[in-house]
């Protein structure tokens, strides 16, 4: 990706003399290392390792980790199907309000997730601004549901794909879109061979991105979906709720979650990314 | 089967006038300096960009109209463009870039790939049909390019600076290749460059572009003698004399002999381009530097401001270009005898 840095020749004594941090620097650098190492450590040391089995097959972590992956799959799928189309038209159209729609639609992202669950409330509850019609028309309740999760999830996921898939699209070569054309394939024809396989390791990176926000997602899900086990409670939530009765309990559905969240990276990105260069956005490492 | 564009289209304070015929079997050249409009003309017949005034017609069929309301989006024109950078489609491979326009028509998968490899057959690639654009060299890659053009089998050809992308050590090679398979392609064949050379290489007319304006139409040779404004007579005009070099001796095929300064040339056909200015012009035999000197006759005078454009007759076909003032003092009319001549080192000379 960036140039590297000149060496000089082999031999040279001061070789990777441009490579050297000045010393408060890497000190405070390696402090920052510790920073995020220590609470892995911490979480490893007080694991309850002599309860592994009985935590492990507990039914009701077990729930909770099915819910949580198959809720926050469906936000990832969610955020592709009307992320994609939504970065398509902030990457590509020139409208006026453009970039206060882009601001509403990344808003998400930035406000605390518990008032992202209250403006749900809002919107979609039995009593909100279109969910009182939902419920009389369709007798469709979202919130306390696992439909609601989903909401609640997409809801807050979606903006780090748009936000990855826009940024592509707007460094995406158009001039192979007129070639394209000029060859005489139409607009869909031209976005499905041309468009997508250019951007597709933003689409990856981005949905990757979106589903390890939906699957940490705490906030906004138990605001406004709550905590009915099997149905709403989140192997995050379950984890919070742990932590009050049962802290080992707590440090290995945390080290559970890792593990999920860790082994779905490293698969996809043998998967997908090969040597590719779309982890940019997460691993600067995974390009070099 | 002709393309006609009278039209204008703004673009801030640019603006696109122009006039133009183009019938098939002929190679035409739209010469210009950058920021001429090339590429918006380029656009505005591809049907990337739309006419604020005007009719486009190709073939007796109205692609675009602004005051009847007509526009033919690009993908529906049987025109088919080959772009400065190629722009071949990075995560296809050869054969399916050259593919491409035929799949986009809805032709099936495996009569697409039969045609497309056809045509990879016919510019020589036919073992390269499974790489992918960056493992293809520059020459191979403009190959490409024009093949999946081509295998749209279009009325129109456009070609964008086809070799400007190339080094000068290919260029010689694949400007060869093109001028041989568009020889072969029967439809409309309209060049973009700013390259003289390439002109001269592939064009039957120049139409020259400055300023948004076609400011001159004709042949090359008609062009060095006649030139309509600064850019043609300094950039278009030059003087392009065909030869064969034996032992760095240039042997011009009218059978004159010219010395020129390059060194490591091979012998065999090569091309000359010697810039009007750079021909001097003296009433009696001159004694000198130069070392190519020769009697000539007048055969026009073509004045323009305080310079004139000599055409010379005799051994060889050349124009020069000297002062008002070297004229009335030489009293040069058409048909008076002149000497004249040019530095060895004043001959560019490159392989044909």
């Amino acid at each position: 990706m960036t140039p590297r840095p000149t060496r000089r020749p082999a031999g040279s004594r001061r070789r990777t003399s441009g490579e050297r941090l000045p010393w408060p620097a890497l000190l405070l650098a390696v402090v920052a290392i510790a920073f995020f190492a220590l609470p892995l450590v911490g979480l490893l040391w007080r694991a309850p390792w002599s309860q592994t089995g009985r935590i492990l097959t507990d039914p009701a972590l077990r729930q909770a980790l099915r819910l949580s992956l198959v809720c926050s799959l469906w936000a990832t799928l969610l955020s592709l199907v009307f992320g994609v189309p939504l970065s398509w038209l902030l990457a590509r159209i020139h409208f006026p309000g453009r970039s206060f729609v882009r601001a509403l639609c990344t808003l998400s992202m930035v406000v605390p997730p518990v008032v992202g669950g209250v403006a749900l409330f809002a919107a979609l509850g039995r009593r909100g601004l279109v969910g009182q019609w939902l419920d009389r028309w369709f007798d469709l309740r979202l919130p306390f549901s696992t439909a609601g999760v989903v909401v609640a999830q997409t809801f807050v996921a979606m903006p780090f794909l748009v936000l990855t898939v826009e940024s592509a699209l707007r460094q995406h070569d158009r001039r192979l879109e007129d070639a394209a054309r000029t060859l005489g394939a139409s607009g869909w024809y031209t976005f499905r061979r041309v468009t997508l396989p250019a951007v597709r390791p933003a689409v990856v990176a981005g949905a990757v991105l979106a589903w390890a926000r939906a699957l940490g997602e705490f906030g906004a899900t138990i605001t406004f979906a709550g905590n009915f086990p099997g149905r709403t409670q989140t192997l995050p939530i379950a984890t919070y709720l742990a932590l009050e009765t049962d802290p080992a309990d707590a440090v290995m559905l945390s080290l559970v979650l890792i593990a999920t969240s860790f082994a779905v990276l490293v698969g996809l990105r043998d998967r997908w990314l090969g040597a590719g260069e779309a982890m940019v956005a997460i691993d600067p490492e995974a390009s070099r | 089967m002709s393309l006609e564009l009278s039209g204008r289209v703004r673009q801030g304070s640019f603006e696109l006038d122009v006039e133009l015929s183009v019938d098939s079997g002929e190679t035409v050249a739209l010469l210009g300096p950058n920021g001429a409009g090339k590429t918006t003309l380029l656009r505005v017949l591809a049907g990337l960009q739309a006419l604020d005034d005007g009719v486009l017609r190709l073939d007796g069929r109205t692609l675009d109209d602004a005051s009847g309301d007509v526009f033919v989006p690009p993908e529906r024109r049987p025109i088919a463009v080959v772009f400065q950078q190629y722009l071949l489609f990075p995560n296809l491979s050869a054969l399916e870039n050259v593919a491409f326009g035929l799949r986009a028509r809805g032709t099936p998968r495996a009569e697409a790939r039969r045609t497309a490899a056809g045509w990879l057959d016919r510019v020589g690639l036919a073992s390269m049909g499974r790489r992918r654009p960056d493992q293809l060299s520059g020459g191979q890659q403009q190959r490409v390019a024009l093949a999946r053009a081509l295998a749209t089998e279009p009325a129109l050809l456009l070609l964008d600076e086809p070799l400007a992308a190339l080094d000068a050590a290919t260029r010689n090679d694949v400007r060869r290749d093109l001028r041989q398979h568009l020889s072969g392609f029967a439809g409309i064949r309209l060049l973009i460059t700013h390259d003289p050379l390439d002109a001269h290489a592939l064009a039957d007319q120049v139409i020259v572009l400055e300023e948004g304006r076609i400011t001159q139409r004709a042949t090359l040779a008609e062009i060095t003698a006649h030139p309509r404004s600064r850019y043609v007579a300094e950039l278009v005009g030059v003087n392009l004399l065909h030869g064969t070099l034996r032992g760095g001796t240039l042997v011009l095929d009218g059978g004159a002999e010219l010395i020129g300064a390059e060194a490591g040339l091979a012998d065999g056909p090569v091309r000359a381009v010697i810039r009007p200015q750079a021909i001097s012009l003296h009433a009696d035999r001159p004694h000198g530097s130069p070392r190519n000197v020769w009697s000539a006759t007048v055969a026009e005078l073509d004045r323009h401001g305080d310079r004139v454009r000599v055409r010379l007759d005799g051994p060889i076909a050349a124009t020069a270009e000297v002062t008002a003032a070297a004229v009335a003092e030489l009293g040069l009319h058409p048909g008076d005898p002149v000497w004249a001549s040019v530095k060895a080192t004043e001959l560019d000379i490159t392989p044909a």
